[in-house]
Parts: C-alpha cells; structure tokens; sequence
C-alpha cells in the first residue's frame, strides 16, 4: 500500500462517517448551485425580455387594457387579441420624438377543430418591425412567404410541420431560440398572412370585434424613442395625439420584473447565506468530533514516524475527497431538481426564466466546487492544526 | 546504537493538589545500550511511560536532551524527528495502537511505506510467524482480540530492524505463551545489535534483562542484578 493511498482507505472504510460529511458539504453545494442558477435564469430572462422587446413604449388601444393583459401576454404567454384602426400608425410616426414605429397584429387561435393547438399569432410588418425581426434573423434570414410562420421555442411544431390556425394550414420554416418569456409560446409571421388568417377566423364566424377590411386594423404600434428624448414625454405626448389609445411603457415592465427579481434574489442569497452558516458550522462541529474520535490513531501515525505536516496533509486531502464527492454530488443533485422543475419554478415565479448558457452553468459548478471544497478543507483546518500541535505521548497517555 | 537521555525530566500542569504541577520524570540521567535489554520496573502512574514516549521522541521533556548516537533529538525539526523514528526507532505504545481501516499486513508494512523505504514484507512475515499472528494477514483489527492487537503492534515496531525498541507493556494482554514468544523475540533483537527497553511492571520480564532500572515517583534507580 503506497501512503498516498491511506486517505482513501480512511473514507472507504468508514463509509458511514464519510456518508455524513458528503451529504452536508453535498447541501452546500446544492444550495449554492440550485440557488444560483434559479437566480441566474431569473436575471437571464430580464435581460432576454429587455432585449426582446426592444421598444420603449407600446401604444394599444384603450380596450385592450379590459380585454387582456398586456404584461401577462408577453411574459407568460396568456394569448389575446385587440384591434384598432392602422390610421393610429401614422399618428405615432407623426408624433415628435419617435424614432421607429412598427406595427403588429395579434390573433389567438382557438382549441377547436379549426387549429392545431390555442396559441398567439403575432404579425409583424418585416419592413419596419425592430423588435421581432433581429431575433427572427437569428434562426431564419430570408422573407416570410404568404402562410410561413416561425414558431417559439416552446411551440410544440418542428422545421418542416405545419399548424392549423382557422383552417389554413401554415408551415413552420424557422424556430426561434428561448427567450424564457411568454414570447417563447406565441407564433410570428407576417402581416399578410395575418390578415389571411384574421379572414380565415371571420369567415369561420369567429367575433373578431372588427366592423371593416382586416387590411385596415393593427393591434399594437411598438416605437422606439429618439435618443435624447424623455420616453416618459414622449408617451404623454402620444397619450394626447392618438386618440383611444393605451401607451404602456416596457421599462415600467420590466422595473416591475426587476423589481421582483431583486427580492426573489435577496431571498435566495439569504437562504444560501443560512444554509452555509448552518452547514459550515456542523461542519467544523464534526471535523472536531471525528479528530477527537480518531485522536489515537492519528498518535499512532505519528509514533510510526509520520510528521506533523505528513498528518496535517493527510487530514487536508481527506477534507478534499470528501469536499469533491460532496460539491459533485450536490451539484448533481441540485441539477436535476432545478432543470425537472424548471417549467413549475417558472409558473409559480411568473417571470421570465431562461436557463443559463452551458458555459455559464459550467463555470458555476465549478466555482460551486471550488467553494464547496474550500469550505470542507477550512472547516478541518482546525482539526488538523489541533492535531498535528498535540503531543502524541500525550495523547497515548490520556487514551490508557 | 545507544540512545541516552542527559538530565531530562518532565512536569506536568494540573489544577488541583497543593502545587499546581507535578513531576512525572525528575531530572535524570538514563542510557539504553546497543545490544542489551534494559527492563525498566515500576508502579502504574510512577512516569515509566512518560520517560519512553520522551526517549521515543513524541514528548517534548521539560529539561534535558535525549541523543541517539550524536543527534540531540529535540534539536531536530519536526519533519527530521519523524523520519528518525520511522527509520531508526521501533516504538510499542501501550494500549490499542493500530489504524482500524488497514489490515494486519497493512499496519505492519505502514511504516515502511510513510516515506517510501525498501518493502519490509519479508522481515514482517517472518516476525509474524514467530509472534503467530501470520494467518491474521488480511484480518481487519476489529475482528482480533487484544493479545493479537499487540502483537500486531510489536511485529509492526520490529519489521523495520530499528536500531531501537521502545516496548511500553508489551505483554500486557498476553497469556504466558505468547508472553514468554514476545520476550524472546525482543532479547533477538537486541541480540541482533538493537538497543531495547522494555517498560513493564511484570517482575517476569527480569530473566530477560540485562539491565534492570525501577522508577518510583519519577525517580529512577537502578537495580543491582545478582
């Protein structure tokens, strides 16, 4: 047997006691890690939101506010509809400050016959939109044909299949990437095919709620403001000149969003932060008993011939093993149970939610691994600075 | 080779009693010679212990240097120290004094293995043979009882062929037969050129001595032989 060996030897051969230390460094980790990346997949769908939508003020109709809920479409995929006159459009291109305006059109398909599944169809004008368009371009870079369509990621409708909404059948040539809001469920296309299906839907006697040509209503008007420009000025400025009309501002949208993320976060680190505490403390607890326990034995290594430093070490790597297996377990764990209930965390949170980038989540294990092995190693540091200072004679003389 | 201690001693600290220490060595001058058994004698709690783990270089005396050959002992760094005792230094501690998550032959070749010396097996098993604990190779220790245990310990200490034996109470759980083996195989060894003390308070151990040193109270004589 090589001495490198014996710290093995130690932890296998009392798989009860190292059972214990695995499982509470195994609680650091996964409070840690679980933690970090449901705070992480929190701040990660703010910053998609934010991204996604792009505009800083949405003008809808008055009605729309009574008919739906605009924060609950786009962030967790409520579906909706509501129309108004596209004279409304020019209205806000005209209005001082605006910098880009682009309509869209919403249409909520129904769970009947005539579609596939109950899902929101947005139209968005290809010519001017800057909201939808950058992400479609993304995954699919050519114009949208009369009836293509570009799926979310979480629509349940692949490369090449096609959804039945109000009848017509629609080809889906694009699938966007997640973006952890309520934009991942909904459907794009463009404003054509839009019109095509608001028909299709009219002629099914679906009550639309519009009284003329579907050519001739939007359901929202996204715009940017110039830079330079109060949004705050702007959206008052519109309130005023487009008539029934809604201005919703997204940074308000988000504020709220981020405002909830922030104290979801406080919650969290507070729980790390105790779990940590608690853990740490039971840790050196029972770095301390076990030294204790095994007091005579480490006297034996010592009159053997093994120097205060060779103990020392030994007790380090064992702490490390044991802060390994832990920190991997945890992070094991604290996987599985983030990613099985990613969808339920993200219902119950309502908020947007995207799961980290791969590298993200990488550089967390390891970081959580890291600390999780710190912790375990300076958690028997004492122990092992007790030990290695006591006397051996000492020990064998109060052991007899 | 000698190991000598020139006027050590040794205090301990307590909190009761009329003064607060009490000398468990007083000061005193001691050699264990190459070659010879020395068997010291003495009460339980009369400092015999603390005077080998002194010599064995795990207690630190409170005066006094121990040399084994030139080498002041407590002069050397941890680490030397150590290595000293691995090497050259076969201690049988008192007691149960085996690593409970290694076999028999595990403990035994441990020694040689801390700092990567030439594999001690073949002395080993011939040493567990003589002490007949070889068919105990793979046992772990808590399957043996404490005779065994002990002559684990003692294979252990002389497997190495160090140039000292510090045995404390080596025959303590011992019935006569085995005993009468373990004494016969320390007067080997120090027949072989070892310096061996034996601490002991089995008067029993004499026939094998051929230095006999009683401790009473920390104080240590030396007995004349007949």
């Amino acid at each position: 047997m090589k001495i490198s060996q014996l710290p093995v030897r130690n932890l296998t051969r009392k798989p009860g006691r190292t059972l214990a230390l695995i499982c509470l460094t195994a609680l650091l980790a996964l409070s840690v890690f679980g933690g970090s990346v449901v705070v992480l997949s929190l701040r990660s769908g703010l910053n998609s939101l934010e991204n996604r939508l792009g505009a800083d003020i949405i003008v809808v109709p008055s009605s729309a506010k009574s008919q739906t809920n605009l924060k609950q479409m786009l962030l967790q995929g409520t579906t909706g509809y509501f129309y108004m006159d596209r004279s409304k459009l020019d209205k806000v291109i005209a209005t001082d400050g605006v910098e880009k305006a682009s309509p869209q059109l919403f249409l909520a398909s129904l769970r009947a016959s005539c579609c596939t599944m109950p899902i929101q169809v947005i139209g968005i004008d290809q010519e001017t939109d800057f909201t939808v368009e950058p992400w479609i371009e993304e995954s699919y870079t050519r114009k949208l044909e009369l009836r293509d369509i570009v799926v979310g990621s979480q629509v349940n409708a692949g490369i090449g299949e096609s959804l039945r909404i109000y009848g017509v059948n629609c080809p889906v040539v694009a699938r966007l990437a997640s973006t952890g809001t309520g934009l991942d469920t909904a459907v794009y296309t463009g404003m054509d095919t839009l019109r095509l299906l608001l028909d299709a839907a009219r002629d099914l006697g679906h009550d639309l709620k519009i009284s003329g040509d579907s050519a001739d209503v939007i359901s929202a008007v996204y715009v940017k403001v110039k830079d330079g420009c109060s949004v705050e000025r702007v959206a008052d400025d519109l309130a005023v000149h487009v008539s029934k009309t809604e201005t919703v501002q997204t940074k308000g949208m988000i504020t709220g969003v981020a405002d909830s993320l922030a104290g979801i976060s406080s919650t969290v680190t507070a729980l790390i932060a105790a779990v940590w505490v608690l853990a740490f403390t039971l840790l050196i607890i029972v770095f301390a008993m076990m030294a204790r326990e095994r007091s005579r034995e480490f006297a034996v290594l010592r009159v053997i011939g093994m120097s205060r430093s060779g103990l020392a070490g030994m007790i380090r790597k064992e702490s490390l093993m044991i802060g390994l297996a832990g920190g991997l377990a945890g992070i094991a764990l604290g996987a599985v149970l983030v990613f099985s209930f990613s969808t339920l965390i993200e219902q119950k949170l309502a908020l947007p939610y995207l799961t980290p980038s791969a590298g993200t989540l990488a550089l967390l294990a390891g970081l959580t691994l890291l600390g999780t092995t710190a912790v375990a190693m300076l958690a028997s540091a004492r122990a092992a600075g007790r030990l290695s200072r006591t006397d051996p004679g000492t020990v064998l003389r109060e052991g007899n | 080779m000698d190991i000598r201690a020139e006027g050590i001693s040794r205090r301990y600290f307590r909190r009761t009693g009329e003064a607060n220490y009490f000398e468990a060595v007083c000061r005193t001058d001691f050699t264990v010679e190459a070659g010879k058994v020395t068997v010291l004698l003495g009460r339980s709690g009369s400092g015999k212990t603390t005077l080998l783990h002194m010599l064995a270089g795990l207690l630190t005396p409170t005066g006094g240097k121990i040399f084994l050959g030139d080498t002041d002992l407590y002069s050397l760094e941890d680490k030397a120290l150590s290595e000293i005792r691995n090497k050259r230094i076969g201690v049988i501690p008192q007691g149960r004094s085996v690593i409970d998550t290694l076999t028999v032959l595990e403990n035994i070749l441990l020694p040689a293995a801390l700092y990567g010396g030439e594999s001690r097996g073949q002395e080993a098993l011939e040493w567990m043979k003589k002490l007949d604990i070889a068919h105990l190779a793979d046992s772990r220790p808590t399957e043996l009882s404490g005779g065994e245990l002990r002559r684990v310990a003692i294979v252990r200490a002389l497997a190495g062929k160090p140039e000292v034996i510090l045995a404390d109470e080596p025959t303590g759980d011992l019935d006569d037969e085995n005993t009468a083996l373990v004494l016969s195989a320390l007067r080997d060894a120090a027949r072989d050129g070892a310096a061996v003390l034996l601490v002991t308070h089995e008067g029993e151990a004499k026939q094998y001595a051929d230095e006999v040193w009683r401790m009473n109270a920390g104080t240590l004589t030396r007995e004349e032989r007949n």
